[in-house]
């Protein structure tokens, strides 16, 4: 087996543009997907069926899905019909940026969702009985108490979840886009080393994943500063 | 939904699906018991190759490692072998390359599962197992491998679900399952958006099917769940 590191050194440059894209994709999706797990999760936790039947249907159909099938769905699957093809949206959906990026905020958002409502239920009751006692109103109450409360418990597992989504990111090279996975295998197609690329460009997905941990860390140690805090002597 | 009589296609790729999947988890579950062995074994070079293995393949994306696997598999085996000796060509199956990345993804994530069952096993089993005077394989095999078969179940049903949407990431390299048929009928048929929510039904139905039998096992080995005699 020959292995060459110069072509290594001399296309990690391009890597590294792909590796923007993937950073690009998974920050507005990440954030896109926070943004609609917040509303799915207080409905889903909520007590009447006719509420979080929604969100169930949903969160059902996104995580017992393969994403590849979503992301197919939205970008080959919106072309179908005229009547997309005819709307404002046309503009939107013909990209296969807007593509994936609503694809995976999709996905992610049922994920996030499902993370955010077992923490929604793991408030105790007495905090928010004691909301009721002070005479919030409910919306004060999941403003100020129960989004807070869910924050700090849910981070932890929503950081495994922004992982698994910067791993799912690679998909986004199946419709063309030149992430790091799509940069790694456009420079194959020209160099023919496999090996070498693929190997380079997982190192950078692990160099990622290490960023992406140390930084959801620190936000912990802000957020549950509680916990960390040590005992007055 | 109108599959201009292209249902078979997608039946015959569920069918492909299915096998691939259940044979990675045979694969992945030899990887993943092997993996947990090594991460608590005393010898410090597997536990270091373990923790290696599963660091690596947890922090890079399954569809890299199916192309990694796809493209440059024979490339690999060939240098392995070449360290036996052997110089021929190997030519990796598609098949083999894709059943053979997602058993190292399986195996990644189920080494942790087990692991963690394995340490949930109390200590004073394998001392007890030891002072009956049974060798530590069969210690293994008798006592703390059904436990930990019962202990694992949970994490491990969820892993399958993971695995079996895994398995959509070898259309990208032209193996028939599933989705793979999915993308010819939608070409040919110019429908996209119909095949590709059947193919996502079809999904559904063995996420689904997935869960009831997870939910069986489950069952099975807990005894205390059926009202067994206690």
């Amino acid at each position: 087996m020959s292995w060459e590191w110069g072509v290594i050194w001399q296309y990690l440059p391009k890597l590294l543009d792909g590796a923007w894209l993937t950073i690009e994709l998974v920050a507005i999706s990440g954030l896109l997907g926070l943004v609609i797990a917040v509303p799915l999760a207080l409905m889903r936790a909520s007590e009447k069926k006719a509420i979080s039947a929604f969100p169930y249907i949903y969160i059902f159909f996104f995580r017992g899905t393969p994403l590849l099938v979503q992301i197919f769905l939205i970008y080959y699957g919106a072309s179908q019909f005229d009547a997309v093809k005819n709307s404002f949206l046309w503009p939107v959906l013909r990209e296969p940026y807007w593509c994936a990026i609503i694809a995976f905020s999709l996905n992610t958002a049922a994920y996030g969702a499902e993370l955010i409502r077992a923490a929604i239920q793991a408030i105790p009751k007495g905090e928010i009985e004691a909301c009721m006692a002070l005479g919030m109103s409910k919306f004060t109450t999941i403003r100020r108490i129960i989004l807070r409360r869910a924050a700090g418990i849910v981070l932890p597992g929503y950081s495994n979840e922004v992982l698994l989504m910067l791993k799912s990111s690679a998909l986004a090279s199946t419709i063309t886009l030149l992430d790091l996975t799509g940069m790694a295998r456009t420079i194959i197609a020209r160099t023919y080393t496999p090996l070498e690329m693929f190997f380079a460009a997982g190192m950078v997905y692990l160099a990622m994943a290490a960023v992406l941990i140390l930084c959801f860390r620190l936000m912990e140690r802000k957020l549950n500063r509680y916990q960390y805090a040590k005992r007055p002597v | 939904m109108d599959l201009h009589g292209y249902g078979e296609l997608l039946l015959s790729g569920l069918w492909m699906t299915i096998k691939l999947a259940l044979t990675s988890l045979f694969f992945g579950l030899i990887i993943g018991l092997s993996g947990a062995a090594a991460k608590l074994s005393s010898s410090r070079t597997a536990r270091a190759i373990a923790t290696t293995y599963t660091t690596v393949v947890r922090g890079i994306p399954e569809l890299l490692l199916v192309l990694t696997l796809y493209f440059g598999g024979s490339q690999l085996l060939m240098f392995f072998a070449s360290m036996f000796g052997y110089e021929e060509y190997i030519d990796v199956g598609q098949f083999a390359a894709a059943v053979a990345a997602l058993s190292i993804a399986f195996g990644a994530y189920s080494t942790e599962v087990f692991r963690m069952a394995m340490q949930d096993v109390p200590k004073g089993q394998w001392e007890s197992a030891q002072a009956m005077g049974m060798t530590p394989l069969q210690t293994f095999f008798r006592i703390i491998l059904p436990q930990v078969w019962r202990l694992a179940i949970p994490g491990l049903g969820n892993l399958f679900q993971v695995l079996l949407k895994d398995t959509a990431l070898v259309s990208v390299v032209g193996l028939d399952e599933l989705m793979r048929q999915a993308s010819v009928g939608a070409a040919t048929t110019k429908s996209p958006f119909d095949f590709y929510l059947a193919a996502a039904l079809l999904y559904l139905l063995l996420t689904v099917g997935t869960t009831l039998v997870t939910g069986l096992l489950e069952r099975m080995s807990k005894p205390e769940l059926r009202g067994g005699r206690t």
